[in-house]
């Protein structure tokens, strides 16, 4: 017997509880979770999915016996026509986006474990060129789609061109880079095909039992993690950030092949004109692809502050990152920005100054090689994923550190 | 030209702090906002009304409560408030929320229709793309700059290393980012009209005569499994010292692990 109790002021109304279990949970007229059976297979597990905590189970629990692909399949016939992971491969001006190769990396991997092929769709014109580092990069089959209608990126064209793709070849799994691109197109095809999408997964898994996509994201401004599933439609989609997952080495040895697909566009599937391309000379901070990055926070207290935090970048040649909190206080610009809303970043070193760690920047950084964190407060969060931490003011520090680097005679 | 204006009531997540025995959510205290980037899309529209006449609509689905976010849009300007709001609505994803409000969309009326980019409690940026599939509507997302003269619109699209410009004609939705404008402040009697002398239209899931297999946790292709606060790392190490003390041991440590050359 088991007793559940919900604790109403914390309880949001989210209802993931009464979606996973509803014979548990339901929610009740004010938007609260209550308990209908607490003995329902699965009470459990639904509680813990639950974003604030609000539901806590005693005693022990039948575990819940989940349901294999074999199955599912005989319930849904449907689902297990679907075979493979195919990655969008993304590409614009004929240039293949490093994302691409980054999400080809992770495909091979799911793949793998569910001993299936990885496709690459490659859609443009004249862009047939690139397919070979596709498959260099782990993709078994090229779908190449030219166009002169997809000689540039349009939402409409390339909607339909992957919505036709993916129901002749019924993929089980499709990844998109989350760029300005790949969440422009991803929410449109997946509506259109009455199939989920989970937006910038930071890790995407293969649940052991029913072979089902776990898709782990930030949720409620990346303060917790939350794994998705998509159980009752296919394709299961999820979008990844760039700086994310790790391509693999380019093997020229791989053998792949390249197909043609014909998409069948016409000029009325084209519902946007794009009147000019600009690229901007602007001098953009190129977070993603730096060795070094020196970032500041709430505790840098003002744009003047940051010129503190640029010193020590100029005396390593390092790029300048920023929290969400100094970016939305005007402090620096939003390119400069890492985290869950801004870049996410992997370089060899990255030096947190007066940052507190929340979920939503680690996301963005905990993959760098090596984390320094220079921070007051001995109980910042951000000390949970420094290798190296200094408690301390940032303004006292910093200064110390720029004269050492200078003793040492490193850098400028 | 009649506008519809998509804001969500969101927690301040910038404010959100984490309990550090349970790693969950600390809610308490911690205030409701309308979503930055939809403030950016009302500003807009009330600046497209200025200029053509017409109607600005907010439209929101959430809790009752959520009535104080479009109260808020209101005392900025917009002329009415519509909340989706039904038990039914509850444990939506972004499919299913695209859906009722589209629903709702289609009885309003449009000639455009304006969302934030992204809402910062899910920084997803689905729902307008998914409104706009749901609509058959032409989009155009990560707007920095629009001009309309009523029948087409013209917008500069941010790209990572510049910007697109993208023509489309009306009706349209497009997503908008905070480089567009400056949102306005209420007005006083913005104010007094918003709180003493409009009413919220509520809907709920008949009021749209919406499908109740597309709603609501029924209607998501998507569920949460578990939600979890991240493993701490738990390797690092702390300095000890005075700073010169321990700025020299860092030098020292980055050149050991060959960090720093």
């Amino acid at each position: 017997m088991l007793k559940v109790t919900i604790n109403k002021n914390d309880c949001i109304g989210c209802g993931i509880c009464a979606k996973q279990c509803p014979e548990g949970y339901e929610l009740n007229d004010e938007m609260k979770a209550v308990v209908k059976n607490p003995n329902a297979p699965g009470v459990k597990e639904a509680a813990e999915a639950c974003p604030v905590a609000a539901i806590s189970v005693e005693g022990e629990a039948e575990p819940l016996v989940q349901k294999t692909k074999e199955e599912a399949c005989e319930v849904k016939p449907a689902l297990c026509d679907y075979h493979g992971v195919m990655v969008f491969a993304e590409q614009r001006g004929g240039e293949l986006k490093k994302v691409s190769l980054e999400l080809l990396g992770r495909a091979r991997g799911l793949a793998d474990e569910l001993g299936v092929q990885v496709s690459a769709a490659l859609l443009g014109q004249g862009v047939e060129k690139l397919a070979h580092r596709l498959i260099e990069g782990g993709a078994d089959t090229v779908y190449v789609v030219e166009d002169p209608r997809l000689e540039k990126y349009n939402t409409h064209g390339y909607a339909k061109a992957m919505i036709e793709l993916i129901k002749a070849e019924k993929p089980e799994i499709v990844l998109y880079g989350a760029t300005h691109i790949g969440r422009d197109l991803a929410p449109r095809i997946a509506k259109r095909l009455d199939t989920g999408l989970t937006a910038d997964c930071t890790e995407l898994t293969i649940e052991a039992e029913t072979k089902m996509l776990l898709q782990t994201r930030p949720a409620f401004g990346g303060n917790i993690m939350a794994t998705i599933m998509c159980p009752d439609t296919r394709p299961q989609m999820s979008t990844v950030r760039p700086g994310i997952m790790k391509a693999l080495e380019p093997d020229k040895n791989r053998k792949g092949k390249t197909v043609k697909f014909d998409a069948k566009l016409s000029d009325k599937d084209i519902l946007t004109r794009i009147i000019e391309v600009i690229k901007e000379r602007k001098q953009v901070a190129n977070l993603e692809d730096a060795k070094i990055i020196v970032s500041g926070g709430r505790g840098v207290g003002s744009a003047d502050g940051f010129k503190v935090i640029q010193k020590l970048a100029d005396a390593l040649n390092a790029e300048v990152g920023g929290s969400r909190v100094a970016v939305e206080k005007g402090w620096i610009s939003k390119d400069h920005q890492v985290g869950q809303t801004g870049k996410s970043v992997r370089p060899n070193l990255y030096i947190a100054c007066g940052i507190s760690g929340s979920i939503q920047h680690r996301a963005g950084m905990q993959n760098s090689g090596c984390i320094v964190a220079i921070n007051k407060d001995p109980n910042a969060m951000i000390f949970t994923v420094a290798d190296i931490g200094l408690v301390g003011d940032l303004f006292e520090v910093i200064p110390a550190l720029i004269e050492e680097l200078r003793a040492a005679g490193i850098g400028q | 030209m009649n506008i519809i204006v998509c804001v969500k009531q969101v927690p301040d997540t910038t404010d959100v702090k984490i309990d550090p025995k349970t790693g969950t959510l600390i809610r308490e205290g911690v205030p409701s906002i309308v979503n930055p980037d939809d403030k950016h899309a009302l500003e807009e529209a009330l600046r497209m009304k200025e200029k053509f006449g017409g109607k600005v609509t907010v439209l929101s689905m959430g809790p009752p409560q959520a009535e104080d976010a479009l109260r808020e849009c209101s005392a900025m300007g917009a002329d009415d408030m519509v909340l989706l709001c039904d038990r039914a609505f509850a444990g939506a994803d972004t499919w299913a929320t695209s859906y009722t409000l589209g629903e709702a969309a289609k009885k309003i009326g449009y000639d455009l229709i304006i969302c934030g980019r992204e809402a910062i409690d899910g920084d997803t940026a689905q729902i307008g793309p998914q409104m706009a599939e749901h609509l058959h509507l032409p989009q155009i997302t990560y707007v920095k700059n629009v001009e309309t003269d009523g029948n087409k619109i013209v917008c500069e699209r941010a790209l990572e290393d510049g910007y697109e410009k993208i023509e489309a004609s009306l009706p349209a939705l497009i997503t908008v980012i905070a480089d567009l404008n400056k949102p306005r402040y209420p007005s006083v009697r913005g104010i007094v009209e918003a709180y003493r002398e409009k009413k919220v239209t509520v809907w709920n899931a008949k009021d749209i005569c919406a499908d109740g297999t597309c709603i609501g946790m029924e209607g998501s292709p998507t569920s949460v499994k578990r939600s979890f606060a991240p493993e701490p790392k738990g390797k690092g190490e702390v300095l000890k010292g005075s700073v010169k003390e321990m700025s020299k041991q860092l030098v020292v440590k980055l050149k050991d692990k060959n960090v720093l050359r």
